[in-house]
């Protein structure tokens, strides 16, 4: 058994990647994600990997892009700005079927906005943030615990799938320290990296690359990409739910929120009101057949966001109709994380309505 | 009968899509001699540009990666230190590694990668038809240039070599051209120096080569030729400007 730690999320996040294999680490400084950088600059050179404290955020991405092409397990980390630099070099490792994983933990914007836990970077996480037409997963922990476990299914799920993997937090799962169970990677069957460089050695040519000219060779690439969305969206798919079964709202948000969300669940239940909560972990392969299911059973749906609206949509396409969807959002900025007792008075309103 | 000149067994053969007195084709001669040379074909991973030279992996017959436009050398870093046991060079040109590479061109060369760069200065974006780039001459016309480049608006072509040479990582850096049966010996004695520095672990190498771009420059391929030596070397001169261990 591994003993319990108490640590912050972000270590969390940088030990899971440690105990996944990886070595190779290429990141540059912002708040609030700076832990992770330095504890892989302690830990990296000891373990015979990697750190670089790149030039920038766009640097730092095609350093993964290298060091993955290699067939290493590799990893960068950043927030929001940073995030919007690297998308081009995202968008380029969906398109040479790179994996690699990023974790963003994300901050409040637009522009330079400010570093309060924020989840206005669904969209951009979730819609395919760069240019093309792609997707990755996005894994979206709610714990310290999570940040750990997730990032390293998140190395599993680069390998099989061949794709860079997002793990999407904020200054609430980064900053807090909770217990942490440092639990030994799990053992999966993966792919031999029969593609990644290393230089001939006397066999065949290998080269990465997302540029296709020949006649009809992108839009088969494309094909293949889309195939391979769609068996996540059969096979990844992950989500939670609490006091769902019976629950006539069905409040639903991702990460840090749901934590909120939870504790004005509990509240709600003990003044009688059936509510429970359906939390998507995976936010791309979204869970829409189980999110419309226990959404269109309960009949409404309350969505929850540090944003404006943007998860949301996802539901409404989820339960196509056939649900009620409402809508609490809270776009970030200091002070502006929902109280439970906020959220409360937001679920008694709902459960009035019906 | 005696062989005295073959193609170097790291260049495939097939045809080039280079346009007719492209120098890009001479260079990817002497890029591969340099790998013949150190015997290092088979333990090789190129990174790609974005320009006219993005079809690498077409040419060379060695492993390699195709970096967004400017990356280059961060790819390469991620490679070098994912493979330091491997040869690793960057193929770029002078849009892709003097405007938008900037950054990284710089960084990797003063932490001292141990990776060779090689950097094809043709004064023009070829692959988008013959822009402006941050090597055109001042007064050369191109086609977001159309009154000439204006130094005070346009700044002044900017000297990769001799600005990296003062880089406390660089181990090597040079300037030559393929214009002439002199200046390509030169040329292929310099590729073959600068590689050897990454054989001998000995730090980044830089080797800068004077281009002509016959097509956007809008000009045969002779005169296209003639114009390196005449208006190019005269303000790109050549030279070997930092060599670590021979000052
Ligand atoms: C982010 C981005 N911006 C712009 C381009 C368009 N583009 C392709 S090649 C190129 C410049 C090529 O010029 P150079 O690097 O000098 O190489 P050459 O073609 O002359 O060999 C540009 C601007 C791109 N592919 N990506
Ligand atoms: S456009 Fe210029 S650089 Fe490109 S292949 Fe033609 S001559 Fe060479």
């Amino acid at each position: 058994m591994s003993k319990r730690l108490f640590v912050k999320g972000n270590e969390a996040a940088a030990m899971g990647a440690l105990e996944a294999g990886c070595r190779y680490y290429f990141g540059y400084p912002i708040t609030p994600q700076s832990d992770i950088p330095e504890y892989l600059s302690r830990e990296l050179p000891g373990l015979g990997g990697e750190f670089i404290q790149a030039e920038s955020e766009v640097a730092s991405i095609n350093m993964l892009l290298g060091a993955s092409a290699c067939g290493k397990r590799a990893m960068t980390s950043s927030s929001s700005p940073g995030i919007s630099l690297k998308q081009e070099g995202i968008s380029y490792m969906a398109g040479s079927e790179l994996p690699g994983v990023i974790i963003n933990i994300s901050r409040s914007g637009p522009g330079l906005g400010g570093i309060d836990a924020s989840q206005s970077d669904y969209f951009q996480s979730v819609k395919g943030g760069g240019h093309g037409g792609y997707h990755i997963p996005v894994l979206a922990p709610n714990s310290v615990q999570e940040m750990y476990d997730l990032t390293m299914h998140a190395f599993d799920l680069a390998d099989l799938y061949r794709t860079p993997v997002m793990v999407l937090g904020d200054s609430v799962v980064g900053q807090m320290k909770e217990a942490l169970v440092p639990n030994p990677r799990p053992q999966r069957e993966l792919p031999e990296k029969d593609w990644a460089v290393r230089g001939k050695g006397g066999g065949e040519q290998r080269v990465v690359k997302s540029l296709f000219l020949g006649d009809g060779e992108l839009e088969a690439h494309n094909w293949k990409l889309h195939a391979k969305y769609q068996v996540m969206k059969e096979k990844e798919v992950m989500y939670e739910t609490y006091l769902a079964d019976d629950a006539e709202l069905l409040v639903t948000g991702f990460g840090s929120v749901s934590r909120i969300a939870q504790t004005a669940i509990a509240m709600a239940r003990e003044e009688g009101l059936k509510v429970g909560l359906f939390r998507p972990i995976t936010l791309f392969p979204f869970p829409e057949k189980a999110l419309a299911e226990a959404g269109i059973r309960a009949g409404r749906v309350l969505v929850v966001e540090l944003n404006c609206g943007q998860m949301v949509e996802d539901v409404r396409l989820a339960v196509n109709g056939k649900a009620e969807v409402g809508f609490y959002g809270r776009p970030p900025g200091a002070g502006s994380l929902p109280s439970p007792e906020e959220l409360l008075d937001v679920i008694r309103k709902s459960c009035a309505r019906i | 009968m005696e062989q005295v000149f073959k193609r170097p067994v790291s260049l495939k053969d097939v045809q080039t899509h280079f346009c007719p007195g492209c120098h890009h084709g001479t260079i990817h001669r002497l890029v591969a001699d340099a790998m013949d040379f150190h015997g290092v074909q088979q333990e090789t991973i190129g990174v790609a540009s974005v320009g006219c030279s993005v079809f690498l992996y077409g040419y060379f017959d060695i492993d390699v990666v195709e970096a967004p436009h400017g990356r280059a050398s961060a790819v390469a870093t991620g490679v070098k230190r994912a493979r330091p046991d491997r040869f690793v060079f960057t193929y770029q040109g002078d849009g892709d590694l003097a405007a938008i590479g900037t950054a990284e061109i710089i960084h990797a060369a003063n932490r001292g990668e141990d990776i060779t760069v090689v950097f094809v200065n043709n004064t023009t974006y070829g692959m988008t038809g013959g822009q402006m780039a941050p090597t055109t001459l001042v007064g050369q016309k191109t086609s977001t240039s159309p009154y000439g480049r204006d130094r005070k608006k346009d700044g002044s072509p900017i000297k990769m070599a001799e600005l990296l040479a003062q880089l406390g990582g660089v181990a090597y850096s040079a300037r030559v051209a393929v214009d002439s049966p002199k200046n390509l010996i030169q040329a292929k004695k310099v590729m073959r120096e600068a590689f050897g520095y990454q054989a001998q672990g000995k730090g980044f190498s830089f080797v800068e080569v004077l281009s002509a771009c016959p097509t956007n420059w809008g000009m045969t391929p002779l005169k296209a030729n003639a114009r390196v030596g005449e208006e190019m070397i005269p303000y790109f001169q050549l030279g070997i400007f930092k060599q670590e261990g021979n000052e």
